[in-house]
């Protein structure tokens, strides 16, 4: 588990990252909306050299069905060079998979074969629940204590929600992290700033609010999460919450910027209850405090009621559902998805306060069903969501389904799966690359995207 | 020249501690590229220096107390058997350290860092083998416990400490100034492997010297 030399994917500083080799593979989190058969972690091959590019070259079948695998993340990343907790000789090596629903962990070796990965430990609903107090795992991340994982529920599937700890070579499970919780009840994404010693935390619901779908009266009484929480990364206590207020839910995506220095953010608000948009905020420290700042407002698009889906036929319109965000290495652009309408977007957020489009493409949606060059059979459904681009900046990979039921909800007849890529010109603009469009088996539906080596939503960095 | 060879040793481990990224350096530089400034790099030196100090300093005094009250054999012993524990736990659980500094550290967090780090290694326990032939000459007959022996623990303590700080020094400088980080990607060796390697020989020829 440990080596000679530093594990050669990390990097000391983001822009030393962007110098990485093309990734050659990707890893996507697919799961059986109907919890037939197991999920899987398949892999994509992504070299535009092999003659496999564009298909998926391998499937890792969990033991079990029904965990609606969702997020996943390393075992360790460039943190570990990090000067006050160094563990520079520890692999990067294993995928820690979560199943959402089932609240089982699987530990994934890609060392010997990056191609056909192999599941290596197990650990069970009940072994989760009782050493972590958590369940219903999500967002997970390497950092400086080990491996972050935040999850939606407590061992009762209740409030709180809240991150625990595993060791990154062991994978022990060694406890809850929060030390002084403060108000934070609701969870959902964690991240931080490890120039600053800030965790942030952001909000979604408990299990009961969710693993049914949305539930309206939850959604328009804004009882859904809308707040973050920001922490002290060392001493674990609750520090601050800023609320979005009343007309606001869905507070998802944590983007902190990759440079260290740097003290800002970028999360992303899905529904706004006056007028159906999404938005972007940015957070950023303010004197002696952290505050927001809304700075992108997208709004919904009217449509024909007869194409909607019942959930929004009483408005006439297609929110833009804004589900993920992701920011490149060199903080410069930050990548939107908008399942609802079928937009990716592409702004320059050099100044994080005054973004400026600078690309866009449509794929899917819950009106238009824009089709895709390489797709064989015109309308597409589901729209663009978990996006992840690679370390260089020069590839943008992302797949349409969002959660199971949710799925549903606003794509009634269920998602096909797929899997696109843009290339990226790096003064800004964003293309399909037409060979590249992964029409995914019947049985699953793809979730979250993660690049041999590292991405921009795996590793943080302690040096500019 | 028999009797330089304690010095060149605690010298020796001293500048070993400064290379080592893990124990200043490389904080040092970290808060150089935080604020921008070589000024930075400076500052972090002196409170690296003293949490170093701290550390080993308690384990030689405590060495040289105990020494007034026992046999110099026991404490070889003791010594010897700490040392390979000592190593064995860095192997097996030196990954799991709760992280109480981060890089918003001041001088007295520097200071904190710098003793839980070099405790944590044990740097203290590895001066005891250069440290106790040093008292041992001052005064055969009371051995640890001779008067002499606490000035002698503080020259040593001193010398260590005053290596680490130069080889510290030195690199966080070069490194900030001209070298830039892409060297820790090739040269950030295992430190942990050497240390651990060591703390165990040194241990077991104390022991099978008794």
């Amino acid at each position: 588990m440990a080596s000679w030399k530093p594990d050669p994917t990390f990097y000391p500083s983001p822009r030393m990252a962007m110098k990485a080799p093309a990734e050659t593979v990707a890893y996507v989190a697919a799961f059986d909306p109907a919890r037939q058969t197991p999920d899987a972690i398949a892999v994509v091959d992504v070299d535009p050299a092999s003659a496999t590019y564009g298909t998926i070259i391998e499937q890792v079948a969990m033991p079990n069905a029904g965990d609606e695998l969702h997020h996943f993340g390393w075992n360790a990343c460039s943190s570990c060079l990090c000067p006050n907790a160094p563990h520079p000789h520890t692999e990067r090596r294993y995928l820690v998979v979560p199943g959402l629903r089932s609240s089982r962990i699987h530990i994934i070796d890609t060392k010997h074969d990056p191609r056909k990965p192999q599941i290596v430990k197990v650990i069970e609903p009940a072994e989760v629940a009782e050493k972590a107090g958590y369940t219903r795992p999500h967002t997970v991340h390497c950092g400086p204590e080990g491996i972050y994982v935040a999850a939606l529920g407590n061992a009762e599937g209740k409030a709180p929600g809240g991150i625990f700890l595993m060791d990154h070579e062991t994978f022990d499970i060694r406890g809850q992290w929060e030390i002084e919780r403060g108000p934070q009840q609701l969870a959902y994404d964690a991240w931080w700033h490890l120039g600053h010693d800030t965790m942030v935390t952001s909000e979604w619901g408990t299990p009961d609010m969710f693993e049914e779908g949305l539930v309206p009266e939850i959604l328009l009484g804004a009882k859904y999460g809308r707040r973050l929480h920001f922490w002290d990364l060392h001493t674990r206590k609750h520090q601050q919450t800023i609320d979005f207020g009343d007309k606001q839910q869905l507070v998802f995506e944590l983007r902190p910027a990759h440079n260290p220095t740097k003290a800002y953010g970028f999360v992303n608000c899905v529904l706004s209850l006056e007028n159906l948009s999404s938005s972007i905020w940015t957070w950023f420290r303010d004197g002696d405090q952290w505050a927001v700042k809304k700075i992108i407002e997208i709004p919904a698009e009217p449509a024909d009621p007869d194409k909607l889906p019942p959930m929004l036929k009483g408005f006439g319109a297609v929110p833009p559902l804004v589900t993920d965000i992701d920011l490149s290495m060199d903080d410069k652009f930050l990548y939107i998805s908008c399942w609802g309408t079928g937009d990716l977007l592409q702004y320059d957020v050099s100044d994080p306060f005054d973004p400026k489009l600078t690309g866009k493409v449509r794929i899917g949606g819950i009106v238009s069903r824009a089709t895709h060059p390489g797709a064989k059979n015109g309308a597409l459904n589901g729209g663009p969501q978990m996006v992840e681009i690679s370390r260089d900046g020069r590839r943008v990979y992302f797949t349409n389904s969002l959660y199971g039921v949710i799925d549903e909800q606003f794509y009634p007849e269920g998602i096909d799966g797929w899997m696109v890529k843009l290339d990226v010109n790096p003064e800004g603009g964003i293309a399909f690359d037409e060979k590249f469009f992964v029409e995914w088996p019947k049985s699953h539906r793809p979730h979250q995207v993660r690049l041999e080596g590292g991405d921009c939503s795996s590793d943080s960095y302690c040096y500019p | 020249m028999s009797d330089a060879w304690p010095w060149l040793l605690l010298a020796g481990l001293g500048a070993f501690h400064g290379l080592n990224p893990a124990m200043g350096w490389l904080f040092a530089v970290a808060l150089g590229l935080h604020r921008g400034s070589m000024a930075a790099v400076l500052w972090a030196l002196p409170p690296l220096a003293i949490g170093h100090l701290l550390s080993i300093g308690i384990v030689a005094g405590l060495a040289v107390a105990t020494g007034a009250l026992v046999d110099g054999r026991w404490i070889y012993a003791g010594a010897g058997l700490l040392l390979i524990g000592w190593a064995a736990w860095i192997q097996f659980y030196g990954h799991r350290h709760r992280v109480r500094i981060g890089m918003t550290a001041g001088f007295g967090g520097l200071l904190l860092w710098s003793f839980l780090m070099a405790t944590a290694h044990g740097a203290g326990l590895m001066i005891l083998p250069a440290l106790m032939p040093l008292c041992l000459a001052a005064s055969p007959v009371q051995a640890l416990g001779g008067t002499q022996s606490p000035m002698i623990a503080l020259a040593a303590v001193l010398v260590h400490t005053g290596a680490m700080l130069a080889v510290t020094a030195a690199i966080a400088i070069a490194v900030y100034r001209w070298i830039g980080l892409g060297i820790l990607r090739s040269a950030w060796l295992n430190f942990d492997w050497i240390w651990s390697a060591a703390l165990a020989a040194t241990g077991v020829v104390l022991l099978t010297n008794l």
